[in-house]
């Protein structure tokens, strides 16, 4: 009996030193995802050895970090930027990557295109040098980020090098409750087991409240299985997988088709197959998250308060939640629907797609941004998202509550742009990180879901969305 | 890659659990497209107070004289001793390069975050895990005593206090390997080139749409 990782690895394994299970092994990649800011150096050495891309076809490029979400006709303004997409642009061209440029309609985040283009297709080995490649494992592959040294190692070998890791599986019963998302249930979990919780663990969501969820709302999921730590996320092939990849670009067609739904169905852990570590969590008591920290496990529930360090006896942890609250600006016990955010981000690889602008767009309709709201910013995950949204008439809602309708691309999930917070600013931010000076300098960034960033936004302060929606 | 062998240095105390790679080199230097030169902005926004963008020259800034690599015991450090679930955060390579180019040559910590531990064998920096006892042990007597070095022997996979105390560690037969000679590991993989060719015959009669 097989977990859907082991069925994963073993299906990938090209050598292995011995057969002990701690050794590593030789692992061959399918799809290799690659972005500007950390490729240039992989190209580079690549060229210096003289060495080739192994299999061009595994290849999908895009520039998404250092990308302007307005005025784009005009180029990128910073010198820097501009040349680190141009390398990118150049690395490609000259060994004949499929690169989707800048003014492409299918431009956008790394992690929304690889699965709307159907690049990213169940039974895959996905890497990319960049740790939220975990969001492509809710397509039943395995995904996981990886450093510049590695994207240079794929390009070369076609394989990694892996020790393989252990499962976690992560249960989720129950029925969410209105107006609760899959954010909700990911920060609820990383609040649960803290952000090294998943260190050294695959983790696998399911149970009946992963698969009612849509195919955004599981790599929403699996995209914040690094921030708790696991390298990768996954979650079984099913209907509503296949059907999310039917007629996309890159997916097969015809007899291939179904000869891959085919394999698809198998994907997925036996029954009884053993775990080395089960979290269990009832979709029905998960309430709306707000961050308060600097960290994704400094979270709470939208009706609790900011915590007070003289109560925790665990110095060093007293000691990190004092200067997360100093850098927060935050008092202790003041209650999280006090807190009021100067800006509102909608957007990033975590809850960028059609269906986080869809319930962000039911919450602001017919409402306007507070007046303490000095900057509201919507930035669709692709062109293709902004496209779609754009036909159902979504940017017109947001645009009369106040909203700025942007170019897809990171923009302030973590601020290479020209998009970031001045020192002391606080955001309601549907990203994925509040480290400190993620969003820009001095920046505090709470993270909530697509529909609470949206309920603050009209409010002017944290609030339960199911209150107004 | 560089290699390691062992290492005789000046520990220097970060006493914060999740430091994030953020932290480490903050994302505004992510935008050079060389491998060097990330030094002077390792843990830019702690070590210095004024707001730090590529091409400025380090010598012009002003340093936080708070901030714990600014103290003049602790200039020359080459081990870092952190918390738990250092380097979380990012795949970025830059944050291993940044720690090097410093002159960081280890780093020990009680656990560190995965993506960022395997990076830093990729280029000769050697994290080490040790217990957390151990770990507040080494903080409790680096802070007591100026000039605190200890001696990290990969070959011994020990790491030695002034007191001829030797914790040990544990390290990946491969990588401990790959790290004292200093081995090239797409070279490595390539002496399996035929494998991998017979492996992908084999996958792609399996699965052949992934070869469209
Ligand atoms: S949106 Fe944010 S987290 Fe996602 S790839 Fe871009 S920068 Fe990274």
């Amino acid at each position: 009996m097989q977990t859907l990782y082991d069925k994963l690895w073993q299906s990938h394994v090209v050598h292995e030193e011995s057969d002990k299970p701690d050794d590593m092994a030789l692992l061959y990649i399918d799809r290799h995802l690659v972005h500007e800011v950390t490729s240039p150096q992989a190209f580079e050495g690549l060229k210096l050895a003289g060495r080739r891309p192994w299999r061009l076809d595994s290849i999908l490029a895009v520039a998404d970090h250092n990308v302007p979400t307005t005025g784009r006709s005009r180029g990128i303004r910073d010198p820097i930027s501009r040349l680190q997409v141009e390398t990118l642009d150049q690395n490609c061209e000259e060994l004949g990557i499929t690169e989707f440029r800048m003014n492409d309609l299918r431009q956008g985040i790394v992690h929304v295109i690889g699965p709307e283009q159907g690049a990213t297709l169940p039974g895959m080995t996905v890497v990319c040098g960049d740790s939220h490649t975990s969001t492509h494992g809710a397509f039943a592959c395995l995904a996981f980020g990886i450093g510049t040294s590695e994207v240079e190692h794929v390009l070369a070998t076609q394989c990694l090098l892996l020790k393989k890791a252990k499962a976690m599986q992560i249960l989720v019963e129950g029925e969410l409750g209105h107006g609760i998302t899959s954010k909700d249930i990911a920060l609820a979990i990383i609040g649960k087991i803290g952000t090294a919780g998943g260190t050294g663990y695959a983790i696998e969501f399911a149970g009946g409240a992963i698969r009612a969820l849509s195919m955004e709302g599981r790599m929403t999921l699996c995209n914040m299985a690094i921030e708790a730590g696991a390298r990768a996320g996954m979650v079984a092939a099913d209907d509503i997988t296949i059907e999310y990849l039917s007629g996309r670009p890159f997916a097969p067609k015809g007899d291939l088709w179904e000869k891959a739904v085919t394999y698809w169905r198998t994907l997925k852990s036996d029954e009884g197959a053993s775990f080395d570590k089960v979290i269990s969590l009832d979709a029905a008591q998960v309430k709306p998250q707000v961050t308060w920290g600097t960290s994704p496990e400094m979270v709470t529930t939208i009706d609790g308060k900011v915590p007070d360090p003289s109560q925790i006896a665990d110095v060093v942890k007293r000691h990190d939640m004092e200067r997360a609250l100093k850098y927060m600006g935050l008092a202790p016990n003041t209650p999280i629907s006090e807190i009021r955010p100067d800006k509102v981000f909608i957007g990033s690889c975590t809850n960028a797609r059609i269906e986080d602008l869809r319930i962000s767009a039911e919450v602001v309709k017919g409402r306007h941004i507070a007046a303490n709201i000095k900057l509201a910013l919507v930035v669709p995950g692709s062109g293709l998202v902004k496209y779609q949204a754009e036909q159902e008439g979504l940017d017109k809602i947001f645009r009369e509550a106040g909203f700025e309708w942007r170019e897809p691309g990171c923009s302030m999930c973590l601020a290479m742009n020209d998009d970031r917070l001045a020192p002391g600013e606080r955001c309601a931010s549907t990203s994925n990180r509040n480290f400190e000076g993620r969003q820009g300098q001095g920046g505090r960034t709470h993270l909530v879901s697509p529909a609470m960033a949206a309920a603050a936004a009209v409010a002017g302060h944290f609030v339960d969305v199911r209150e107004i929606y | 890659m560089e290699k390691f062998h062992s290492c005789k240095g000046l520990v220097a105390p970060l006493d914060r659990a999740n430091i994030d790679t953020d932290a480490i080199i903050p994302k505004q230097f992510l935008k050079s497209i060389k491998r060097s030169g990330f030094g002077q902005n390792l843990f830019d926004e702690w070590r210095y107070l004024d707001h730090g963008e590529p091409g400025m020259s380090s010598g012009q800034r002003k340093l936080n004289p708070d901030f714990i690599l600014n103290l003049p015991r602790y200039r020359g450090a080459q081990i870092l001793l952190a918390r738990a679930n250092f380097g979380c955060g990012s795949s970025r390579e830059h944050a291993p390069w940044a720690l090097q180019d410093y002159g960081f040559r280890a780093i020990i910590a009680p656990s560190f975050a995965d993506i960022f531990f395997n990076n830093c064998f990729k280029i000769g920096l050697l994290p080490i895990v040790l217990d957390a006892k151990n770990v507040d042990q080494l903080f409790r007597e680096v802070q007591a005593e100026e000039g605190y070095c200890v001696v990290v022997s990969l070959e011994d996979q020990s790491v030695t206090t002034p007191g001829g105390e030797a914790f040990l560690f544990e390290v990946d037969p491969f990588r401990k390997h790959s790290l004292l000679n200093g081995l090239d590991e797409i070279g490595l993989t390539l002496q399996h080139v035929g494998e991998i060719k017979a492996f992908e015959e084999k996958h792609r009669a399996a699965q052949p749409w992934l070869f469209a």
